[in-house]
């Protein structure tokens, strides 16, 4: 199984000690404030303690920062490599802003990848090589680069999807400030991606019902092949508190679920995401 | 106003006032981390002080702490502008608004007041009062001044998030300010595109490594003064409740 394949290759990775250490945001700077006060016999107990804390606590932090690129650096893949397919086949995408509009999505996701490759290096991990892709995902979407509204569905779906995903890897990338940051400025480019690609749509199929935002778990007319990628999207409850009506306020089920956009787990992702992966 | 409450704006202003986080910038406050993360990995293995040296996480960047409450407060103050702002909208729309325009700025009004009720609540008595603003400087019978101002506070809201997520502690409320901010990156690119076809994302907001916006507090309180009747206090951020 694809998942499996994929999921074996990120764990292969190094675990990087240190990231796991630095579970609790903030531990490496105050570490390094300890250090200049702390005398130098008394630093082994501080590190053991470190140590105690990294592995007694957090349960979450199974994924080192350099794994957690890596997975983003393979969607960033996947949607660079369909967008270049895209904007290169001739009569696919009209000409004119919808064109133009893939043009700039397409080099954002390119910028991704190397700014993902770059940051990999730089924290001294070693970049995923990209996977062969099946944009049709095994047939399920045989018309991708000959349909226009096959292509956008797929764009959409792979947007929104990657809006979920960022979105879900923030708490293992917590203790590290740079690289969350730069996690959340990809996320909300993704997003305003996904806004626009839903608006080109909407506008292809004459239908106002597409709306730039996601409605309860709806695929906003896909189909039952992408039911997977926006379920969970339907929730109206935020940190124990009902969004519905709200404080009396005449907040819908639609409002409701527009206005908080889901995260998936990493093992979501990749079982979302497997179809479109060959090797 | 004393001395020693200019002095930190202004630090901070200098450090922030370009809200792109460039690559250089970006690799040295990775370098920094990086030459942290090894000097501890060598001290565990020689238990050598000298790998301490020069190990410190940019403080430049990343100095400013605010508690959790502060930062929910300050989402919560921003919401308020954002709400407040498209109830005015959708009370008396633009001339020459389409029915499709009125119908996604009345979503876009809904889940900004759903997400101001959503802090209020999550706040409790830990929240800032309900806010005046003063929307004076809008014309509000024009589309150009409504959508430029909607332009602005969508843009605003997605690199306040962007640039405060750092600062938060609980795991949950990162998490809830993450599905909310790309709630408001969707509203940005919509509205973008409304005033100037394929401006969704341009270079005014995406840097050349395809990141969005992320500003420190000082900026994003810069861009909203001009609506707002109090002003925040950046030592008791964002009010002294």
């Amino acid at each position: 199984m694809n998942f499996q394949q994929i999921f074996s290759e990120l764990e292969k990775q190094d675990p990087e000690i240190y990231d796991r250490m630095d579970t609790r945001r903030d531990s490496m700077r105050q570490f390094t404030r300890i250090g200049g006060k702390v005398a130098l016999t008394a630093l082994p107990l501080v590190l053991s303690g470190m140590f105690k804390r990294a592995y007694g606590q957090n349960n979450n932090a199974s994924y080192s920062i350099t794994q957690v690129l890596n997975f983003a650096l393979t969607l960033e893949y996947l949607e660079s490599q369909f967008y270049t397919m895209g904007v290169n086949t001739p009569g696919l995408i009209p000409a004119g802003n919808a064109l133009n509009g893939y043009k700039i999505i397409k080099q954002h996701e390119l910028e991704h990848v190397n700014f993902l490759q770059t940051t990999i290096t730089a924290l001294g991990g070693t970049p995923q090589k990209s996977p062969k892709f099946d944009f049709t995902a095994g047939g399920t979407f045989p018309t991708v680069f000959s349909d226009y509204g096959t292509f956008l569905a797929v764009s959409q779906t792979l947007e929104d999807t990657g809006v979920r995903a960022y979105k879900g890897q923030a708490t293992h990338v917590q203790q590290n400030d740079t690289v969350l940051t730069a996690a959340l400025q990809i996320h909300s480019v993704e997003a305003r991606h996904a806004s626009y690609v839903r608006t080109l749509r909407s506008a292809y199929a004459s239908d106002e019902s597409i709306r730039p935002w996601i409605t309860g778990n709806s695929t906003a007319g896909i189909g039952s092949s992408v039911e997977g990628n926006y379920a969970g999207e339907e929730t109206t409850v935020q940190l124990g508190i009902n969004i519905v009506n709200i404080d009396g306020f005449d907040i819908s089920f639609d409002d409701a679920t527009e206005c908080f956009d889901e995260p998936l787990t990493t093992a979501q992702v990749l079982n979302l995401v497997s179809p479109f992966i060959v090797a | 106003m004393k001395k020693e409450d200019v002095a930190p704006l202004k630090q901070e202003k200098d450090q922030f006032q370009n809200p792109h986080l460039h690559r250089r910038k970006f690799l040295a406050n990775l370098g920094l981390t990086a030459v942290a993360i090894t000097g501890i990995t060598a001290c565990t293995k020689t238990e050598s002080s000298t790998a301490l040296s020069g190990s410190s996480v940019d403080e430049s960047m990343y100095g400013t702490h605010y508690n959790d409450i502060q930062i929910l407060n300050y989402a919560f103050l921003l919401e308020q502008l954002e709400a407040a702002f498209y109830i005015n909208v959708t009370n008396s729309f633009y001339s020459g608004a389409t029915s499709l325009e009125k119908m996604r700025l009345e979503q876009i009004r809904d889940h900004e007041i759903a997400h101001r009720e959503f802090f209020k609540t999550a706040l409790g008595g830990s929240g800032i009062p309900d806010q005046q603003f003063d929307f004076s400087s809008i014309d509000f019978s024009d589309r150009m001044s409504v959508l430029s101002a909607s332009k602005t506070f969508e843009d605003t809201g997605v690199s306040a998030y962007n640039g405060i997520a750092y600062a938060i502690n609980s795991p949950d409320y990162l998490v809830a300010a993450g599905k909310i901010v790309s709630v408001e990156a969707r509203h940005a690119a919509y509205i973008r595109d409304l005033l100037d076809p394929l401006s969704f994302a341009d270079d005014t907001v995406i840097d050349s490594n395809g990141l969005d916006l992320a500003s420190k507090p000082y900026t994003v309180v810069q861009a909203i003064s001009p609506y707002l009747t109090v002003k925040p206090d950046m030592k008791s951020f964002p009010f002294n409740i």
